[in-house]
């Protein structure tokens, strides 16, 4: 069964429709990435699906089960959108950690906040928060950043703040982790080793979808490629079809626009 | 009246302490209604919005001694309801003085934080209180700490504006001995200031030194 379905998102800024009815589907365990040119409307899709933007139309399925409807959930108050939002974790571009707390506080902020309106916060409150320490120490050890928990995020790399930014994410156990173009605001030299860790999360068979420039990487870690352009899926297949035999002319331009523009 | 020097500082010295009264109980009162003000002039809802920021617009457009004169006067003369006391107006007038320049620099501070940060608390589960209060307002604080210290810098002079409704601070003691032809108690006043000024100064280089460890 789907984990996540999305069903004919439509999303317009004003008179401009970004969204035009987009939809697709994965399993759990898979990865999907998303590529297209910049205005083809994929980080809009990402922010609906984890209602930073509220779509005007269509729906979010998670497990087969209708998470949100736009016909319906249009006004859904803060409360509600806030549980269905934790399905979901979503990687920001520019990271945009809280400057104020070291890299462990950074991924047990919200976790611990979380906890406190479990009912039985009050009696286990060691116990929670023990649970909740050594669950951000795992993660933080999954992202190769242990010796770093007690630095704050002004003291590391652009690399190594994404990689927080990761295990901020991960601390929420999603079903589904977001990642918007995880590397653009990194220096080249720095985007392999967030490639690294999206990679070993696969192989732990966390489920993903990716917006990505970099074609090379999506081609070797997804197990589906999603083409959009024009608030659009043009194409959607496996990485052999889509990147190696695509169907659509304009897939084939905007790849091998991407060739030339890489040799 | 015996003008040695002895009774002219003791008598500078009792004038100080309703200006250290003044500029402590305005800062402790006009801070967080400045904070409240500040929701007022951010806030969705309009008639709120205009409000605050017609308030804010009023009181920053008249001199604060304009208002000290109203907040004593007015409501007497229009209500015949007299003022309880010199210190109570000046309290008023400079609470309400103070709170409308503080509301516009956490104003500003507020809304120099990046949407991102907010965006990254929703999407990790937190409510919009929580989001301000656990990760947005310490930024802010960080932020506006070289203009507050600006404005607490300012408010340790104005306190000597109190005079004119007449309570007894420092100038007003010092002026008394100028008439009896002794002009340097006037101009000692000012070392009084600098060195008020100068201890918040080193305060606020702590305040800011402390914060350093981020961004």
């Amino acid at each position: 069964m789907n984990i996540l379905e999305v069903n004919n998102i439509h999303k317009s800024f004003g008179k401009t429709e970004v969204l035009k009815g987009v939809s697709f589907s994965m399993e759990e365990g898979e990865v999907v990435s998303l590529i297209g040119s910049s205005g083809s409307g994929k980080t809009t899709l990402l922010r609906c699906i984890n209602f930073l933007e509220r779509a005007d139309k269509g729906q979010i399925l998670l497990d087969g089960e209708l998470l949100f409807d736009a016909d319906s959930d249009g006004k859904l108050k803060s409360d509600e959108i806030r549980k269905k939002q934790l399905n979901f974790g979503l990687v920001f571009q520019d990271f945009n950690l809280f400057p104020q707390y070291n890299v462990i506080d950074n991924v047990m902020l919200a976790p611990k906040l979380l906890a406190k309106q479990n009912p039985a916060f009050k009696q286990n409150k060691k116990q929670i928060y023990d649970a909740i320490l050594k669950n951000a120490q795992d993660i933080l050890a999954r992202v190769g950043l242990s010796e770093k928990a007690q630095n704050y995020p002004c003291q590391l790399s652009g690399g190594q703040k994404q990689r927080v930014s990761i295990a901020r994410a991960l601390a929420l156990k999603p079903r589904v982790l977001f990642f918007d173009e995880p590397t653009s605001a990194l220096d080249p030299e720095l985007t392999g080793e967030i490639l690294k860790v999206i990679r070993s999360l696969a192989a732990q068979k966390v489920t993903m979808v990716i917006v990505t420039h970099e074609i090379d990487f999506a081609e070797g870690v997804s197990d589906k490629i999603v083409f959009m352009a024009d608030g659009r899926v043009l194409e959607e297949g496996s990485p052999e079809d889509v990147i190696h035999n695509p169907k659509n002319t304009r897939t084939k331009a905007f790849l091998s626009g991407l060739k030339d523009h890489t040799n | 009246m015996n003008s040695n020097v002895q009774t002219i500082i003791s008598s500078l010295n009792d004038g100080f302490i309703s200006n250290c009264i003044i500029f402590v109980l305005t800062l402790l009162m006009a801070l967080p209604l400045g904070l409240i003000i500040c929701f007022g002039s951010m806030s969705k809802f309009k008639p709120l919005c205009w409000v605050s920021r017609t308030f804010v617009w009023i009181i920053r457009g008249t001199p604060l001694l304009l208002q000290l004169f109203v907040v004593m006067y007015a409501p007497g003369l229009l209500f015949g309801i007299p003022i309880s006391s010199r210190m109570t107006a000046t309290l008023i007038a400079f609470v309400i003085n103070y709170a409308a320049y503080f509301s516009e620099i956490f104003r500003g501070g507020v809304e120099s934080i990046s949407k991102g940060q907010y965006e990254a608390c929703q999407v990790l589960g937190m409510t919009k209180t929580q989001a301000f209060f656990k990760v947005v307002l310490f930024q802010v604080v960080k932020r506006i700490i070289p203009p507050i210290s600006n404005e607490v810098i300012t408010l340790v002079k104005d306190t000597s504006l109190a005079r004119v409704i007449s309570v007894t601070e420092i100038l007003m003691c010092a002026e008394r001995f100028t008439k009896q032809g002794l002009i340097w108690p006037l101009f000692s006043t000012g070392i009084y200031f600098l060195v008020f000024n100068g201890l918040l100064t080193i305060l606020f280089g702590r305040i800011e030194k402390k914060l350093d460890y981020f961004e």
